[in-house]
Formats: C-alpha cells, sequence, structure tokens
C-alpha cells in the first residue's frame, strides 16, 4: 500500500518538476490576488464625490459646506448654482452626492430653531450610498450641536436648547481602528486556497483521464483509495505551502496582525484542505474532459464563495441559503482563519468549526472514494 | 478448444454488454489456450474495445462470464489485474517523464519487489531497444519507440496474459514487423495474448482470428480456417477499364452471390468458377469493357472479412 503511494507521490512531483507552467501557476497568481485584494477590496467610503448648491450664501452655510470639505470622506467636485445643475451632476455620475443649502437656512438656526439640508445621494451602490450617507449625518449633527452650544454661549441660554444628548462610548475590539483589510486578508487566504485546490486537484485527474494514463492506471493491481491518496497528498503538501505563503504576504506586507496559535490554524487548514481535496476528486469523477472541470469549478466555486460569509453576512440571507452555507466548508474555515487572526482564541472556542470541518472532509473525501471506483463504467 | 495445453487461459462465456439500449456486446464465447495468440478484427465500432476492457475489469458486464487464468474478473478484479497486462488504444505514458521513471512508476504500482526492480527494467528497456536512451523524455520519442517501451511497461510484472487493443496503430510498417516479433517470443514464454487490429496483415501473424461485428462474433478460426470456409463459393477477380461501371451487371449476372470493389479491381464470389469465368467475360465483352480479365484467385482474409461483414449487413441487421 504504501509502496504504491510512494510511487505515485515521485510521479507527481517529477510531472511537477517539469512542468514550469505549473509552479508559476501555483505561485505568482495568488500572490497578485492576494496583493489585489488587500489593496482594492475594502467597504471604507472616501473622497465621495460631491455636488455642493448654497442658496443661503451665509456664513454659517459656508461654515456647514466647509466642514463637508474638509472631511476626507467627501470630496467638492462642483459648486452649483440651481437644482437643475445638482440632479445633473448626479445623473451623469459626476457627483454621487448633492447637497443643498436651502435659503433661510442661517435665519432659522440664529432663532435658535432647527434647519432642514438636504442631501441628495446615488443609490445605485445601495452600500457605498448608506455609509456615505451615514457620514453626512454625522457631520451635520457634529455642525449642529457645536452651533446650538455656541449659540447658548453668546446669548446666555436664552436660545439653543439646553442639550440632552447619550454619548456613545465606542470600543471596537479586535481590529481597533476598523480596517477593512485585516478583515479581508486572512479570508482571501482561505478563498484562495480553496480555488487553487480544487482546479488543481480537479485538472489533475481529468488531464489524466484524457490523456489515456488512467486508463493505464486502471488496470493495475493499485486500490481507488490508494490512487486518491498518492494523487492528493501532493496537493494537500502544495496547499498547505500555498496557505503559508499567502499568510506570510498578508502579515509582513499587509501588517495583519496574527494573534492566535499557529497550530490551531495549522490544524483548521488541514481540515479545509481534506474537505477542498475531496470536492476538487468529486468534480474529476463526473468530467470527462478538462473543459467540462473548467465549467463545473465555476459552477461550484462561486456558490461556495458566496456563500461562505466572505463579504455578505450569514445572518443576512435567507433561511434556505443559510442551510447551504452549513455545507460549504470556507464557512467554517472562514471563521477559523478570522479568529486565530484577529481575536487569538483556541481550540476551546474553535471546536464546533473544526468539528463540522472534519465530519465534512471524511463525508466528501468517502464519497469521492466511492464515486471513482465506478467512475469507467 | 483448438490450442494450449490444460485448461484455457482466457474463457468468455456467453458476454453481453448493454450501454443504455445499445448492446456493445451481444453474446459472445470463445476461450483462449496458453500461450495462444488470438486475433480481434472487425470494424470501427463492433465491440473489440468494449470486450478487452470487459477482459480487464475496466468495464462491467451486463450477463455472462469472464474468467481470465480460472478467474472471474467481475468478481476478483485486483487478482485478476496483477496477472495481466494491458496496453490501450490510446498511448498512455507519461509523456513528461523519462523512460525509466515511466516504467519505475508502472513497476512500482504494479508491485514489482524492489530486489526485481532493477533486472525488470532492464529486461523491458532491451526489449523496447531503447538502452542509451534511458533518460529520454518519452514525449520525444518516435511512434514505434514509443509503443515497444508500452508493451515493456505492461509485461514487467511478467503477467500470464496480454491485452492489446490496437497497439500497431499509426505505426510504420517496419516497427509493426518488429513489434510481431516480441509478441511472438511472448507468446513462446507461454503469455496468451489477445490482440485487436484492423490491419489484415497482422491478422495472419495471429494462431486463431475472431470476427467480430456489431457486437457479435461472426466467424473464429485459424486464418486458414476463415480464408476457406467462410466464403462459401470461390473467389474470381475481375479486371479491365472502367471496371466500376460494369459492377452492377456482374452483380446481375447468374451464380454471383457478391461482388466487392478492391482498388480498381472486383472480386466477384460465385457458386462455381469454372462455370462462371466464360460468362461474365463475355458479359464484359458484350458492354464493351476494354482489357477485361476474369480469373480465379485464392481469397485473402480481406475478402473474407468483406464478404462477413456484407453479409450481416445484408441480412437485416438493424442495432446501431
Amino acid at each position: 500500500m504504501f509502496e504504491r503511494i510512494f510511487h505515485l507521490l515521485v510521479k507527481e512531483f517529477l510531472e511537477l518538476k517539469r512542468d514550469k507552467s505549473a509552479r508559476f501557476r501555483l505561485l505568482i497568481p495568488p500572490i497578485i490576488q492576494m496583493v489585489l485584494f488587500g489593496y482594492a477590496a475594502t467597504f471604507e467610503v472616501f473622497n465621495v464625490a460631491t455636488v455642493v448648491l448654497d442658496q443661503d450664501q451665509t456664513q454659517e452655510s459656508r461654515a456647514l459646506v466647509a466642514d463637508f470639505v474638509h472631511s476626507s470622506r467627501f470630496k467638492l467636485v462642483a459648486v452649483a448654482k440651481d437644482r437643475r445643475q445638482v440632479q445633473d451632476a448626479v445623473e451623469s455620475s459626476t457627483a454621487q452626492l448633492g447637497i443643498v443649502v436651502p435659503p433661510g437656512f442661517a435665519e432659522l438656526l440664529r432663532k435658535g430653531q432647527s434647519a432642514p439640508l438636504q442631501v441628495l445621494v446615488d443609490g445605485t451602490n445601495s452600500n457605498t450610498a448608506l455609509i456615505a450617507l451615514g457620514y453626512a449625518g454625522q457631520i451635520s449633527g457634529n455642525f449642529g450641536q457645536g452651533y446650538a452650544q455656541d449659540l447658548a454661549q453668546r446669548t446666555g441660554r436664552a436660545l439653543g436648547h439646553p442639550l440632552v444628548s447619550v454619548n456613545l462610548q465606542e470600543r471596537y475590539w479586535y481590529n481597533p481602528n476598523l480596517n477593512s483589510r485585516w478583515f479581508f486578508v486572512p479570508g482571501v487566504v482561505g478563498t484562495l486556497t480553496l480555488i487553487t485546490i480544487v482546479n488543481l486537484t480537479a485538472f489533475a485527474i481529468v488531464r489524466e483521464r484524457e490523456v489515456g494514463t488512467l486508463e493505464q492506471i486502471l488496470v493495475t493491481p493499485i486500490r481507488p483509495i490508494e490512487f486518491i491518496i498518492g494523487k492528493t497528498l501532493p496537493f494537500f503538501l502544495i496547499g498547505l505551502l500555498e496557505v503559508s505563503i499567502v499568510a506570510a504576504v498578508g502579515m509582513i506586507w499587509f501588517q495583519v496582525p496574527f494573534k492566535g496559535n499557529p497550530l490551531v490554524l495549522l490544524l483548521g487548514t488541514c481540515l479545509f484542505l481534506i474537505s477542498v481535496l475531496a470536492i476538487g476528486l468529486l468534480i474529476s469523477t463526473l468530467c470527462k474532459t478538462q473543459q467540462q472541470a473548467f465549467a463545473s469549478n465555476f459552477f461550484v466555486l462561486n456558490p461556495m464563495f458566496i456563500l461562505s460569509g466572505f463579504s455578505f453576512p450569514i445572518s443576512s440571507m435567507p433561511a434556505v441559503l443559510q442551510w447551504f452555507t452549513y455545507i460549504d466548508p470556507l464557512r467554517y474555515f472562514l471563521v477559523i482563519i478570522r479568529s486565530t487572526y484577529l481575536k487569538g482564541v483556541g481550540l476551546d472556542i474553535l471546536w464546533p468549526q473544526m468539528t463540522a470541518l472534519a465530519i465534512l472532509g471524511m463525508g466528501l473525501y468517502t464519497l469521492a472514494v466511492l464515486r471513482f471506483h465506478k467512475s469507467l463504467d | 478448444m483448438t490450442a494450449g495445453d490444460g485448461q484455457p487461459q482466457i474463457v468468455v462465456d456467453a458476454l453481453v454488454k448493454r450501454f443504455g439500449e445499445f448492446a456493445a456486446l451481444d453474446g459472445v464465447s470463445f476461450t483462449v489456450g496458453r500461450g495462444e495468440i488470438m486475433g480481434f478484427l472487425g470494424p470501427n465500432g463492433a465491440g473489440k474495445s468494449t470486450l478487452i476492457r470487459i477482459l480487464c475489469g475496466l468495464l462491467r458486464p451486463t450477463a455472462g462470464r469472464v474468467l481470465v487464468g480460472g478467474m472471474d474478473v467481475a468478481k476478483n478484479p485486483e487478482t485478476v489485474r496483477q496477472r495481466i497486462g494491458y496496453m490501450s488504444q490510446k498511448f498512455s505514458l507519461y509523456g513528461d517523464l523519462s523512460v525509466v521513471e515511466n516504467l519505475r512508476f508502472f513497476g512500482g504500482i504494479y508491485g514489482v519487489p524492489s530486489g526485481e526492480m532493477e533486472e525488470r527494467l532492464r529486461f523491458a528497456v532491451d526489449m523496447a531497444g531503447l538502452g542509451g536512451r534511458e533518460d529520454a523524455l518519452v514525449a520525444t520519442l518516435a511512434g514505434g519507440w514509443k509503443q515497444r517501451l508500452a508493451l515493456g511497461a505492461a509485461i514487467l510484472h511478467r503477467p500470464l496474459t496480454l491485452f492489446l487493443d490496437e497497439p500497431t496503430s499509426g505505426v510504420d510498417p517496419a516497427s509493426r514487423r518488429r513489434f510481431w516479433d516480441l509478441i511472438h517470443t511472448l507468446s513462446e514464454d507461454g503469455v496468451s495474448i489477445l490482440v485487436s487490429t484492423h490491419y489484415m496483415d497482422e491478422a495472419e501473424y495471429c494462431r486463431r482470428i475472431a470476427l467480430i461485428n456489431h457486437g457479435r462474433l461472426i466467424a473464429l478460426g485459424t486464418p486458414r480456417e476463415l480464408k476457406q470456409h467462410s466464403l462459401g463459393g470461390e473467389l474470381l477477380s475481375v479486371e479491365g477499364e472502367r471496371i466500376g461501371d460494369a459492377m452492377v451487371q456482374v452483380q446481375k449476372s447468374p451464380g454471383v452471390k457478391d461482388v466487392a470493389m478492391f482498388g480498381s479491381i472486383l472480386h466477384a464470389l460465385v457458386d462455381q468458377a469454372q462455370l462462371r469465368v466464360p460468362e461474365i467475360e463475355a458479359l464484359l465483352v458484350a458492354r464493351g469493357v476494354a482489357g477485361a480479365r476474369v480469373r480465379r484467385i485464392e481469397p485473402s482474409l480481406e475478402d473474407s472479412f468483406v464478404h462477413l461483414v456484407g453479409t450481416q449487413f445484408a441480412s437485416g441487421e438493424t442495432s446501431p
């Protein structure tokens, strides 16, 4: 048994050694993607293109507009002369946000009353719109509070209502600066591993089927389990190497802290890789050509990615889809890798995810071995 | 049983293989003796590869039994595989591995003991005539070498039975000749060999030939037996200018059972050569065929093949 697996391993690594493009495919794209994700994938909103229509033209209105412009969140791209121009700017996507200060704005403030401020937001990208609106609310709120305090002081509390407010004492745990890179980078390690290893495994076996070498191997006394172990073990090792490299780029280049125990992450990675290899194997048993494998991979990997909680919260999904997330190994691995990176928790907390991955991995792997047995008939 | 000593090495008994509605093999039975070379002849899609794959345990029979070395292939596939060698239609060694790496790999998964490995590798390299090119990548080898190497890889574990599925397709004649010499040597050592081919000249090298069409065995015997008895008549060769145009007339002529075109010559199967030669000659002259010449010839395997396959078509075999 071990003799045969050993010979398969030797063969796989020899082929890999000869295949220069495979070595490139293994190393370069994951690193490039990691760098891309690290820089480009962010939920944060900066420099929202803003058009301003100041119909009041007072000291107060100008101060408010200045508050917007001086925050890093908004960037003044145009000053409109009338409402029509504000609408044009938003419609032509020159601006994503329009601020309209109506006439009489300052007058109301000076009387100690609330004054309206209109904000028009391009809601096409609902996420960005919501976040930008939040910042707009914060800036106008702060402005209002500051003005009221000032007015109360100047008029001996005759004007400007006594302020009653609830003060939020915010503490962001694990990611104090709400750096979305800290959230994305560990997730990318998991996603990239999934994509690379499923592809490698599926293609490796389908290629042998296509070329005809698989048939030659099937007539030898090798048992399906020996063949599958011999064929997947190299990719298991490659998977571990890949996680290490991509994780190292995340830590060294992007300075994402790793607070947990590396051994806990190693265990989680091993369990995750078993599921991932099994998925690649299952795809390979269903496909006769590499083209079919390519299409199947796309079909399988995209839903796994969307349902994993990588960027869309699972708790916001409809109940039926939430059930499906339970059979998505990436879901569990993302919890494990994010928690070990940022929270530094151990097995006492992560055992449910580890157990789920172990069960999924064994189940999928067994299924792959059973299916492989019959695959030529 | 026409050959071999004692038990037959391969027994195929009432074998049926269906893929859905399609019967790829429809009740095939035969045996192959120890050290016998059995040739499988048939048009593409006749079921040759399916039969060989069932014998190797790659496909399961729908009905019937297949024994190799007295053992049921469907029940003990792994034990059987230890004792058989197989060369598939497609070349199936690793192009990006060297000659020796390929052999070592297949020897390893066939379980050749490490003590014997070097000797077996040496044997296979010598047999393939690849001495001095042990480290060449297989992808760089020419067709004949690749094919002998594949044969070498298939016999590393000293199998008693060898299945070769069109092993010489796409190989030059000299290499084919050399390949058959190797097969004969193996046969003399007691290895039973079942080989499919569509080269008629190769079929002549076989001890017995099984002709298969539409999943059925339509003739079985030595090349000599097939040539003499399968036709059911005597064979005439008909020559002349633009002979194709006269084919229909020859077909309608009395006593003619079958006519087939071989290049620029017609082969006509008739009941009695002596009687029909002058008749057909007269017919052609009457039709104005210049240089008409009709004579009796010894049938070749190809004649039997065309006749038998044609008969099957004519008798209304409708399976796809």
